[in-house]
């Protein structure tokens, strides 16, 4: 039993937590990318796609105008604009985290808490490439830190639960959006197999999911695209595939069906989801169209993520 | 020497018992040693967010209360006779509020001026005549306490509301041993941390008895922008309960609900940190957001418990508090152990009289007011702050007392460029339940950072230190 105003800052501080780290790979992938001599690196700008990945190019090419690298880290990373900057993440995450302190052990709120502080020290006008590094890494690591501690040290209950709900329905959301912002070099008509141009894209796409090693593990082979989706997407091997995400959420789910002795929407929802996930194959997907599949993809998320509200947080 | 008493080395330099292994590790240590801890210190309290807001300073939204590194220790003597007439003192304070909004005995009796109470604004209406769960009014209160001299101890404020500071007395613990454990190696320091524990019977034992065997406790906090929310979060984890605000819970047929994960829960007691006024616009404040609609029916029909409960503030007024010697014998029969600040009400016109006379060397506080702010230090006080306060003293006598200036006692204080005697106060905290009076040996030892200063309140530069009680 959990108040249900703190079972929703669980959720949300998870969801910011993991929202901090996503951001940060990007940025990354997007740094490495465009440091890239041009003759590797296509025609896409990587910073514009960086804010693509994120959800938010709309709002950004209205208030900026232009995905340079400043602006683009500035609204990623610092701005108090951004309701999911990486410095947004950190202020709303630290809040909920404060609002519902009894329900953290002290090493999350210490790891929350710390990571607050230290993101002070932090800001656009000292962003130099070397800088940068720094940050990201910063970041990371606190996210690391922070999920490691609830790991470690949060007793494995309904408060468990609703906090990993959260990052998992976020992580899925991440996933989805950094392939989909990319679907296009992942289509079979780019030149053929491995060393082409499109290697670097491929492999950022992984990087971004923080994937690259667990390719060659998994498939033991070079980068092929359609690989690349069915790795983030079906592998449940993967921890950050779709497919192992929503299998996260549905057992999430089920405990908590299963602790409070009810079954709702949101169970039965997570559980189809996990169903198709399990019964396709990349070719189905690439039969159905890449784009079109990570678009529903991401609208059945955001849908589940609706649907635990609506039964447990309100 | 100084004309104050000092904790350690009383009025005349020598070691008191004690503090011997204390005063051969400062002399042992450097400043640049101390200064070390002080900062090591610092820095924990801050990672584990041990912070308050300071109201009206929106630029540092949190604080830390600065941690003193030197402790300050009382004999198990000195403690005997603190806790004795602590238990005393909230048993009468008890028995008064009981009476005071039932048969009222001490008024027929001519004791105690009727305005006074039925006029205070603390007095609650609503309360006259409710049959408090087992007449505990203050379940949870914490009593200021200052020293002036080796035998002499003086009640300077009882705080019967919404008393806060004991997570800093378990914290500043918590840290002291982890930074000295060497000096709790050499000292016989009795524990203060079961304090959570028996807060948490002191409130089951007040249970309506229509309850589950185990009732549901909850802790009610205004929110995260609360100065003591620090406090509302670290007792309800170190208690098991549920923190709440207003809007998680709700009042159906007299009964009051939380809103969970598995739908409205029954809630049995509620230790609240929320004001009077805030607690439920139905009976007080209609614009608060922060309470719960219908509580205080709820609370009048029997089905939940509160505490502390409404009106106690009646009792802590500065200006009752002259009344509490007297209140001690009306009610018990005995002699008060522990005594009162000679006192002047200024709303008997001889004491007046006197306090405008001598406005320079005494100290002035609004009966109502709380945490050092409305006060006067005559001696410390500018001219025109003088004419200010006689002006407001001649205006409205009844909302003043004057105390004289009292030689607070100092107690060895790391400042820096080194150790300095700094004045301090105590509060320990008294827990009333169905189940008895007690006390945890200790409590909160504010400390007046600024040399000369003798105002501990955090929000006014105040720091704290650890309380030693010692076993023999």
């Amino acid at each position: 039993m959990l108040l249900s105003r703190v079972a929703a800052d669980l959720f949300w501080l998870a969801r910011y937590a993991e929202r901090a780290e996503n951001t940060a790979r990007i940025l990354d992938v997007a740094t490495r990318l465009s440091a890239l001599p041009s003759t590797y690196g296509g025609q896409t700008n990587e910073w514009e796609s960086a804010v693509l990945a994120t959800g938010s190019g709309d709002v950004f090419m209205e208030r900026y105008g232009e995905p340079t690298r400043r602006n683009v880290i500035e609204w990623l990373a610092f701005s108090p604009e951004n309701p999911s900057s990486i410095r947004s993440c950190f202020d709303v995450g630290r809040r909920s985290a404060r609002a519902v302190r009894t329900a953290l052990t002290r090493d999350m709120w210490e790891a929350i808490n710390g990571a607050w502080l230290e993101m002070r020290r932090f800001s656009i006008e000292s962003m130099s490439p070397r800088q940068l590094a720094e940050f990201l890494a910063f970041v990371i690591e606190a996210s690391l830190r922070f999920d490691g501690s609830a790991y470690r040290t949060m007793l494995r209950t309904d408060a468990h639960a609703f906090f990993r709900l959260g990052t998992f329905i976020e992580r899925a959301d991440a996933t989805a959006r950094i392939l989909d912002v990319k679907y296009h070099v992942l289509l079979p008509e780019g030149d053929a197999v491995g060393g082409g141009l499109d290697y670097f894209q491929w492999s950022s796409i992984l990087r971004g999911a923080s994937a690259l090693t667990a390719y060659q593990w998994v498939f033991r082979e070079a980068l092929r695209p359609w690989r690349v989706a069915e790795l983030l997407i079906l592998r449940p091997e993967l921890p950050r595939s779709i497919a192992s995400c929503t299998d996260n959420t549905s057992r999430f789910l089920d405990q908590l069906a299963g602790d409070y002795g009810r079954h709702g929407p949101s169970q039965r929802m997570a559980r189809a989801m996990h169903a198709r996930l399990a019964n396709t194959t990349v070719d189905a997907i690439y039969h159905e169209g890449l784009h079109e599949f990570l678009t529903r993809a991401i609208a059945e998320n955001n849908a589940l993520g609706g649907a635990i509200e609506a039964q447990y947080l309100r | 020497m100084s004309k104050f008493f000092d904790e350690m080395g009383g009025v005349d330099g020598e070691v008191r018992a004690g503090y011997s292994q204390i005063r051969s590790w400062l002399d042992q240590s450097t400043p640049e040693q101390l200064r070390a801890r002080s900062r090591e210190a610092e820095i924990l309290f801050r990672r584990i967010g041990i912070t308050f807001a300071v109201y009206g300073d929106s630029a540092g939204e949190e604080r830390i209360i600065p941690f003193d590194i030197v402790p300050r220790i009382l004999s198990s003597t000195e403690w005997q006779t603190l806790s004795k007439g602590l238990e005393q003192r909230v048993r009468a304070l008890n028995m008064f509020l009981g009476d005071i909004y039932g048969p009222g005995e001490i008024l027929k009796a001519g004791l105690i001026p009727e305005g006074l109470i039925y006029r205070n604004t603390y007095f609650r209406p609503e309360m006259v005549g409710v049959k408090v769960p087992h007449g505990i009014y203050v379940p949870v209160c914490g009593i200021d306490i200052v020293r002036v001299d080796a035998d002499t101890f003086y009640v300077l404020e009882d705080n019967l509301r919404t008393p806060s500071g004991v997570s800093y007395m378990l914290e500043n613990r918590e840290i002291s041993m982890r930074l000295f454990p060497e000096l709790f190696n050499e000292h016989r320091v009795r524990p203060v941390e079961q304090y959570p524990n028996e807060l948490l019977s002191t409130l089951q034992s007040l249970a309506p008895a229509s309850a589950p065997r185990d009732p549901t406790v909850v802790i009610l906090t205004p929110g995260p922008l609360n100065s003591a929310y620090y406090e509302h979060s670290f007792l309800a984890d170190r208690l098991g309960v549920e923190l709440v605000e207003g809007r998680d819970m709700f009042v159906d047929q007299n009964r009051v609900y939380m809103r969970t994960t598995e739908g409205p829960r029954q809630v049995d007691v509620i230790y609240r940190r929320v004001d009077d006024d805030y607690l439920d616009p139905l009976a007080f404040r209609p614009d608060s957001v922060l309470g719960v609609p219908g509580l205080i029916a709820a609370y009048r029909s029997g089905n939940v418990a509160v505490a502390n409960a409404m009106g106690t503030g009646v009792a802590d007024d500065k200006a009752v508090y002259t009344y509490v010697p007297e209140i001690v014998r009306f009610y018990l029969g005995e002699e008060p152990i522990l005594k009162n600040v000679p006192t002047y009400r200024c709303r008997e016109p001889d004491s007046l009289k006197y306090v405008l006379e001598n406005l320079s060397e005494l100290v002035v506080k609004m009966v109502s007011g709380s945490g050092g702010y409305g006060m006067l230090v005559g001696p410390r006080a500018t001219a025109a702050e003088l004419e200010d306060f006689r002006n407001k003293l001649a205006a409205e006598p009844d909302e003043f007392i004057a105390q004289p200036t009292l030689a607070l006692s100092t107690c060895p204080t790391f400042v820096g460029e080194g150790i300095a005697p700094r004045h301090v106060d105590l509060r320990p905290f008294v827990l009333s339940g169905s189940n008895g009076i007690r006390t945890v040996p200790g409590g909160l030892t504010r400390v007046a950072l600024k040399e000369g200063s003798l105002v501990v309140n955090s929000s006014q530069g105040g720091g704290t230190k650890d309380t030693w009680v010692l076993d023999q």
